[in-house]
């Protein structure tokens, strides 16, 4: 086991990969000589060589298509688009192509294209800088939405990702690039060094698309999250004493029914948390499928906990943020409904 | 001097000092047709420099006419290849028999047999000279209007017939829209519906055949006003950025359903000229022209497979059927349009020519229009036994869910429940 941030287990697994599957190309804008602008390609094209990892014009339509166009022909292509924020132009070629050619060739054809892209936000970095478009994405048929919360989880699902012979969408809370973020900017930020799951394997591992994590098991009620406010939730769950079950999806599509409508069975409250804007966000669709499977265990309303719904204004970052106060005042309603 | 050689008026000899500039097409329904404008270079026009051309040294073929057949039926110029007579009947057969299946089709529509129809009367040549230009291995990115490359690969009518009935053999299992063929075992992309995607798919599939180090190309093909998606421009960059082996074709057929090439931004400047910004060879070809599209295909097939990367060609032709089935052009263009066109009909064209030379007569058509009448006729027969879209024998339901991911996912198999199967 090594000690790794987010970033060394995106690149780790990408090397792996690259070693493992001559089939494997990386590309995406800046991320060639210079290693990407997060670094999560540092070192590869010298490793690898130019033609097996290099920049791209800044076209993120031609990205995906080509990515698309190059795994018809026998490649197994990572994409990486800079920010999520500029995913927008590739959409067409994500949710028409890429989600429905396996479907619509009656099966002759397929894409195994992984697009890998930061999102989220709580780094200054404005609406263009910081969005969580997952929802767009889980809406549409034939894509996997994927988003870790740890660096252990990001190197096993992108793994798995790489390997998936369905296109994968990663999405890469960048806000846990470098460390574990509880939810208060004003306190000094900390290493992944300072949790357990910094710890990963140097080697190949795997983790499996579609199953969530348990990261708190509990009986009061039952937290679903993702992403960055997985560590949120957990600092609000200290907070308050409550003996909560935290689960972490993961997997956003494919989702992991079982584990959640197990634990709001046993648990009979729920409250759900992710930083995207909240109308028509994914969180509505957790809510939905625990209504229709969980309805008659409920003991309190299931409250959600998100982003407004607005762009992530710059100056007003933290309160947009679903910081921990907000889960806090949540499991407290929740709790005493 | 380029507003003479270009295919259609220039925007600024029009004038237009006040208020928004919406371009028309030169005439609507009941107004009297004339291509008068159109400027047709003599054959001899047209020089054809060595495929090892720098691109920046021959951009007046972006603005040219690539022609080969005359007036008069005759091959000329220095475009004029040598073609196999076997060859040309075959594309002259492939074409023929792409029209006859096309009508047929369309009849089946009429009566109700079929949803929906394309077809590509007037352009056939492009797709099947191009066809058997390039190799059968070679990966085609098609367009909708691209049955003809199908045919000439030789896909059996039925197959086709098949996928358009929605029917029990429909490769595609009943979930495309008619036409939108999907054939891997003729390298033949799933046709995708949603416009130019498969552009900059192209592209990027011949990239990975760079680096594979492989023979085979990728050709991939657009509509005149399918130049205006951001895949066409992604394309055209990706392709000059890397190299890679694939030919770009543009089908300019005059008509985007009821849009002329002008609401495009066709009036400026060709449609090949798009290339030029790029540093792609561009090539504008008389898309009517067997013989001319045929010699331009192999030219940038060659370049491609020697290492010179992407050709851009504008074939130059006329969409004389509708859009589609579900179009009506007689509410936008004038009736008679498209027996007006000044580069006539490539069926015809290349059966006078190939009369002229005594490789093919009369006799040999007419025998072959029966023997094909009586194919089409044997096979829609059989295809629709196995069923029709409303008539029965659709794919098994149970597969609707199915090919969505690789595996069946929790949601889709709950559904699947959900919906009693």
């Amino acid at each position: 086991m090594a000690q790794m941030n987010m970033l060394e287990a995106i690149l780790s697994a990408q090397k792996i990969m690259l070693e493992r599957d001559d089939a494997v190309m990386i590309f995406g804008e800046d991320v060639g000589y210079f290693g990407g602008v997060f670094r999560a390609t540092d070192g590869l094209q010298s490793q690898f060589g130019t033609e097996r990892v290099f920049d791209t014009p800044i076209s993120e339509n031609g990205i995906i298509a080509t990515a698309i166009g190059m795994s018809v022909n026998g490649i197994r292509p990572v994409a990486e688009i800079q920010f999520a924020d500029y995913i927008y132009p590739a959409f067409d070629q994500i949710v028409s192509e890429a989600s429905r050619l396996r479907y619509r060739s009656g099966g002759e054809f397929s894409t195994n294209i992984t697009v890998r892209t930061p999102c989220g936000g709580g780094i200054r970095g404005g609406q263009t800088h910081s969005q969580s478009p997952e929802g767009i994405f889980t809406h549409v048929s034939g894509i996997k939405v994927v988003m870790p919360s740890t660096p252990y989880d990001a190197k096993g699902l992108l793994i798995s990702a790489i390997e998936s012979n369905d296109p994968v969408l990663f999405f890469e809370p960048k806000r846990l690039y470098n460390g574990p973020f509880y939810g208060n900017p004003d306190t000094p930020s900390v290493g992944w060094d300072s949790h357990d799951k910094g710890e990963v394997p140097e080697g190949y591992y795997s983790i499996p698309l579609g199953q969530a994590d348990i990261c708190r098991s509990g009986d009061a009620m039952t937290i679903i999250t993702y992403g960055t406010m997985v560590h949120v939730v957990e600092t609000a769950v200290k907070q308050t004493g409550v003996d909560a079950e935290i689960i972490d999806l993961r997997t956003l599509s494919p989702i992991d029914y079982d584990t959640i409508i197990n634990s709001v069975n046993k648990t009979g409250r729920c409250l759900i948390a992710h930083e995207a804007t909240k109308t028509g966000g994914f969180g509505a669709e957790i809510l939905s499928i625990i209504q229709e499977n969980c309805f008659w265990k409920l003991r309190a309303p299931i409250e959600r906990v998100t982003g407004w719904d607005i762009p992530y204004p710059h100056a007003f970052e933290w309160e947009y943020f679903p910081g921990p106060h907000r889960v806090v005042d949540a499991i407290n309603r929740i709790m005493e409904a | 001097m380029h507003n003479k050689t270009i295919n259609d008026t220039h925007i600024g000899d029009i004038g237009q000092h006040q208020g928004l500039y919406v371009p028309e097409p030169p005439y609507r329904p009941g107004e009297v047709n004339d291509f008068s404008h159109v400027y047709i270079p003599p054959v001899s026009a047209s020089k054809m420099p060595p495929f090892t051309a720098k691109p920046n040294d021959i951009t007046d073929l972006a603005y040219g006419l690539i022609r080969v057949l005359d007036e008069d039926a005759n091959a000329g110029g220095e475009w004029h290849i040598n073609i196999e007579d076997d060859i040309l009947i075959k594309g002259l057969k492939d074409m023929l028999l792409t029209r006859m299946f096309d009508e047929r089709m369309q009849l089946m529509h009429r009566v109700g047999k079929i949803s929906f129809y394309m077809k590509c009367t007037g352009e056939e040549a492009i797709s099947v000279a191009h066809s058997l230009a390039i190799d059968d291995e070679d990966m085609v990115f098609p367009s909708y209007r691209n049955q003809g490359i199908l045919i000439s690969r030789g896909q059996r009518l039925i197959d086709l017939m098949c996928q358009c009935l929605s029917n029990v053999k429909d490769n595609c299992k009943g979930r495309q829209l008619p036409i939108m063929y999907s054939f891997k075992n003729l390298n033949f992309f799933s046709i995708s519906g949603n416009l130019a995607t498969q552009f900059s798919q192209a592209v990027g599939w011949a990239m990975a055949e760079a680096r594979k180090r492989g023979n085979r190309l990728a050709t991939s093909f657009v509509g005149d006003g399918s130049t205006a998606e951001l895949d066409f421009h992604s394309a055209l960059n990706f392709a000059a950025t890397y190299n890679p082996p694939v030919i770009l074709n543009i089908v300019n057929n005059q008509w985007a359903i009821s849009s002329s090439q002008r609401i495009a931004g066709g009036e400026r400047t060709t449609f090949a000229a798009r290339g030029i910004g790029f540093g792609l060879p561009s090539l504008r070809v008389d898309g009517n022209d067997f013989l001319a599209v045929y010699a331009a295909s192999k030219w940038a097939a060659d370049r491609a497979r020697s290492g010179y990367g992407a050709t851009l060609i504008e074939f130059f032709t006329y969409r004389v059927a509708p859009h589609s089935t579900s179009d009506d052009p007689s509410a936008y263009r004038p009736a008679d349009e498209e027996k007006t066109w000044p580069l006539g009909d490539p069926i015809e064209r290349l059966k006078a020519h190939l009369i002229k030379t005594g490789a093919w007569s009369e006799v040999l058509h007419k025998a072959l229009i029966e023997d094909y009448t009586a194919m089409i006729k044997s096979q829609y027969k059989e295809a629709e036994s196995y069923g029709t879209l409303k008539g029965g024998g659709r794919p098994d339901v149970t597969t609707m869910f199915e090919d969505v991911f690789e595996e069946m996912t929790p949601n889709l198999v709950r559904q699947r429940q959900e919906l009693g199967l």
